[in-house]
């Protein structure tokens, strides 16, 4: 039952929303859309594309069937992301920064992490949290939107040191957009004017939680105008498209005009396929048909679609890129799962100095292990 | 104080249990066999069933029953009014629970893994933990926080962690962290009666790890007495949550192997602590080991250690020994064993310790 009231205020609302679809270039079959332009790349460089999405599926599929098998831990899926994952990588210079989530595999893969290194921690080694020294990637953010103020206060300090050709890329989920420190951070970014982009991949679920019931506001985009930047809504299932919002949020970060605000709030619209994690079983909170009419506008496909109808992909290249991905992947597993942890690494890297007592707390464990042998410390806990 | 009993009861689920808290009077007669977590369940069900102002809220407790299952069934029984998911935001989960208290509700916040809980921090201990001080009484804060904490499942970076004595350390503030399944019920039960806040600690390790027979119906444990697991004469372990089970494993190890006799005190509440029963183990035994998976240093082993050598110096017989999570952030599960105090460890300690 609704009042009076409760009709006009609906009203009312309805005039306040501006067109908030998203911005596409390709249809749900690849095609062109009428008065879109494609982006700027080459041949080469849109088949590269498509291969890392293709390698991120298959990734995917490997992972999970991994982590079935008991050989790497929890894992965060990312079927349906890849597009939006690998198009905002394609978008950053190597220069650029990149802030990523526990999702975000592909979008660090793209950005120069190697895949054996996503493997390690899944398999209980910290040192995948390792960025070599030529990398730009932080280690995944897995404390819920805690990276936003973070990737504000670099992007600051580039500017306070006058580097402002080394843009900061940050991601997070809709979910992130609840907590303190999204409101913080891109209030932050935009008193300080900071040469950062803000990727929000609205998958629409986080955890069994739905987009809806997350925020009243219409989209996650418009948040932005409330900071005074600039918000847009991207079809993240559009990789041609997330690419070319990226690529332009990134440019007015390093080179604004006159006016313009460096800050953009990017809203890339998409859909987790799968669970939240490999812990996770969907079909508690939502229908299993609800991904369908997104299935059919899959990055995958779609870039697919496009690249064979502009006679930039054929079968024969199509499948020497399925050879490399698997290729690529095995060789990735077989070098994680090789891999090992000294236990005496526990207590490094806590301080630049050890302190006295940590040093003691580390001989201590030593001698235990001398003393027990290492089998002894795995004995069941329970 | 309460009887004797085991941490390890019925690891076979053979139906065999021994009674485990002996404190709790079931309102009703009968048993139940539950695992921890579904005692913790339980234990939400019973009182929402009898009180229409207890109300559940945290991330994915509705639908999806909480990642854990804790609060499976509630959504259903109780519906989205009293069974609340809320958008993603500790402070928001807190601070919101402050505000539910102080209008008359009895809410039950639930924090996903106690990693999660720091951005609530200012919420518990700037204003759950004071309101009554700040009021001089004339406003309190009866609302349970509920966080599964803890290591060894093999979870990713920050869902292993045990920061027990962050909030221990603010007056004002209740802290319990249960062991087995009829305690996570009846202490479950006096936190959400208890007129002030209570911190809830869920040892996730062993939410699964066995079934006890737990009274139906509804009982309190008080927030008062630490329970003494196994009785002995020779050395006395402290320890809470998980960590009483590898203690158990340690105690039962080095009395058949050397004829070692340990009492084992379980805490279960951590604040405020049962200094008599932490002070009388003592000056039966003279020794100690203190167990806790947090770091050593500020843990809440160094609490009770100052609190037995204020009260009990003359009785001591050997120093006291610390076995604890080290001085650095929890592994990744590949090193986890390490880190967390194993039976091995605890062993060990309670060998040197009765050997000075
Ligand atoms: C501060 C914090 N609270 C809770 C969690 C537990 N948690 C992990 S992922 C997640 C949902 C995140 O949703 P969203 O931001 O939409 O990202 P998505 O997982 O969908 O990519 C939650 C609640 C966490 N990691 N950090
Ligand atoms: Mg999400």
């Amino acid at each position: 039952m609704s009042t009076q009231e409760d009709v006009d205020a609906s009203k009312a609302n309805e005039l306040a929303r501006t067109d908030d679809e998203p911005i596409r270039i390709l249809d749900a079959d690849g095609n062109v859309l009428p008065n879109a332009s494609v982006p700027d790349l080459s041949a080469e460089e849109l088949r590269s594309m498509y291969e890392d999405i293709a390698l991120a599926r298959r990734f995917d599929e490997r992972a999970i069937s991994l982590q079935r098998q008991g050989r790497i831990a929890t894992y965060a899926p990312m079927t349906g992301q890849e597009g939006a994952q690998v198009a905002t990588g394609y978008a950053l210079e190597e220069r650029d920064w990149l802030f990523p989530t526990y999702r975000e595999h592909a979008a660090k893969y793209v950005h120069g992490m190697s895949l054996e290194s996503l493997l390690k921690p899944l398999r209980g080694h910290r040192d995948g949290y390792a960025i070599p020294d030529d990398v730009n990637v932080l280690p995944e953010y897995i404390p819920i939107a805690t990276q936003l103020p973070q990737a504000v206060g670099m992007a600051w300090g580039h500017q306070l040191q006058g580097r402002v050709e080394e843009a900061v890329l940050c991601h997070f989920g809709d979910g992130a957009t609840s907590e303190g420190d999204f409101h913080e951070g891109l209030n932050f970014a935009g008193v300080f004017d900071v040469p950062a982009v803000f990727v929000c991949n609205n998958n629409q679920w986080a955890i069994s939680v739905p987009r809806e019931r997350q925020t009243a506001s219409e989209t996650l985009a418009q948040k932005a105008q409330a900071y005074g930047i600039e918000g847009v809504r991207v079809d993240g299932l559009d990789p041609l498209a997330t690419y070319e919002v990226t690529r332009a949020a990134l440019r007015k970060a390093k080179e604004p005009t006159d006016g313009e605000r460096r800050p953009t709030l990017i809203e890339a619209v998409q859909y987790r396929y799968g669970a939240h994690t490999t812990a996770d079983d969907p079909s508690v909170y939502r229908e299993d048909d609800e991904g369908d009419a997104w299935r059919e506008k899959d990055p995958l496909e779609r870039l697919r679609n496009y690249l064979y109808s502009e006679g930039i992909l054929d079968d024969e290249r199509d499948g020497e890129i399925t050879e490399r991905v698997e290729t690529k992947i095995d060789d990735a597993i077989a070098a994680a799962e090789s891999a090992e942890s000294d236990p005496d690494s526990l207590f490094e890297h806590v301080y630049d100095e050890p302190p006295a007592r940590l040093r003691e707390q580390r001989e201590e464990l030593n001698a235990l292990r001398e003393k027990y042998g290492d089998d002894a410390f795995s004995e069941v806990l329970e | 104080m309460s009887s004797a009993s085991s941490a390890e009861s019925d690891e076979d689920g053979s139906g065999q249990s021994t009674e485990s808290t002996g404190s709790g009077e079931s309102t009703e007669s009968g048993d139940e066999r539950l695992t921890l977590v579904e005692a913790v369940c339980d234990g939400l069900y019973t009182e929402m069933s009898a009180d229409d102002r207890v109300v559940v809220l945290g991330e994915d407790v509705g639908k999806n029953g909480g990642v854990f299952r804790a609060t499976e069934g509630l959504y259903e029984a109780f519906g989205d009014d009293r069974v609340v998911d809320t958008p993603l935001a500790e402070s928001g989960i807190v601070g919101t629970g402050i505000g539910l208290a102080l209008s008359g509700m009895r809410p039950v916040a639930e924090i996903q893994f106690m990693g999660f809980s720091y951005p609530a921090f200012d919420q518990l201990v700037s204003h759950a933990a004071r309101f009554r001080s700040r009021s001089h009484g004339a406003y309190t804060v009866p609302m349970v926080v509920r966080m599964p904490y803890g290591g060894g499942i093999r979870a990713p970076e920050h869902h292993s962690e045990s920061k027990e004595a962050f909030f221990a350390h603010e007056p004002g503030l209740k802290v319990v962290a249960p062991s087995t399944p009829s305690d996570a019920k009846g202490l479950l039960t006096a936190a959400i009666r208890d007129p002030d806040p209570v911190v809830f600690l869920e040892p996730k390790l062993i939410y699964r790890a066995f079934r006890e027979a737990v009274p139906t119906g509804s009982y309190e444990v008080p927030l008062s007495d630490a329970a003494i697991r196994r009785e002995g004469s020779d050395v006395t372990v402290y320890a809470w949550g998980a960590m009483t089970r590898p203690a158990l494993i340690a105690a039962d190890n080095v009395a058949d192997e050397y004829g070692v006799d340990v009492e084992l005190v379980d805490l279960r509440t951590l604040s405020p602590l049962d200094v008599e029963t932490i002070v009388d183990s003592f000056e039966k035994t003279g020794r100690a080991v203190i167990v806790h998976e947090g770091p050593k240093t500020g843990g809440l082993g160094a609490e009770v250690a100052a609190t037995i050598q204020e009260r009990a110096v003359l009785y001591q017989e050997a120093p006291i020994k610390r076995v604890t999570g080290f001085d650095a952030p929890v592994p990744l599960h590949s090193l986890e064993d390490f880190y967390l105090p194993q039976a091995v460890r605890i062993q060990d300690g309670i060998l040197e310790t009765v050997a000075f």
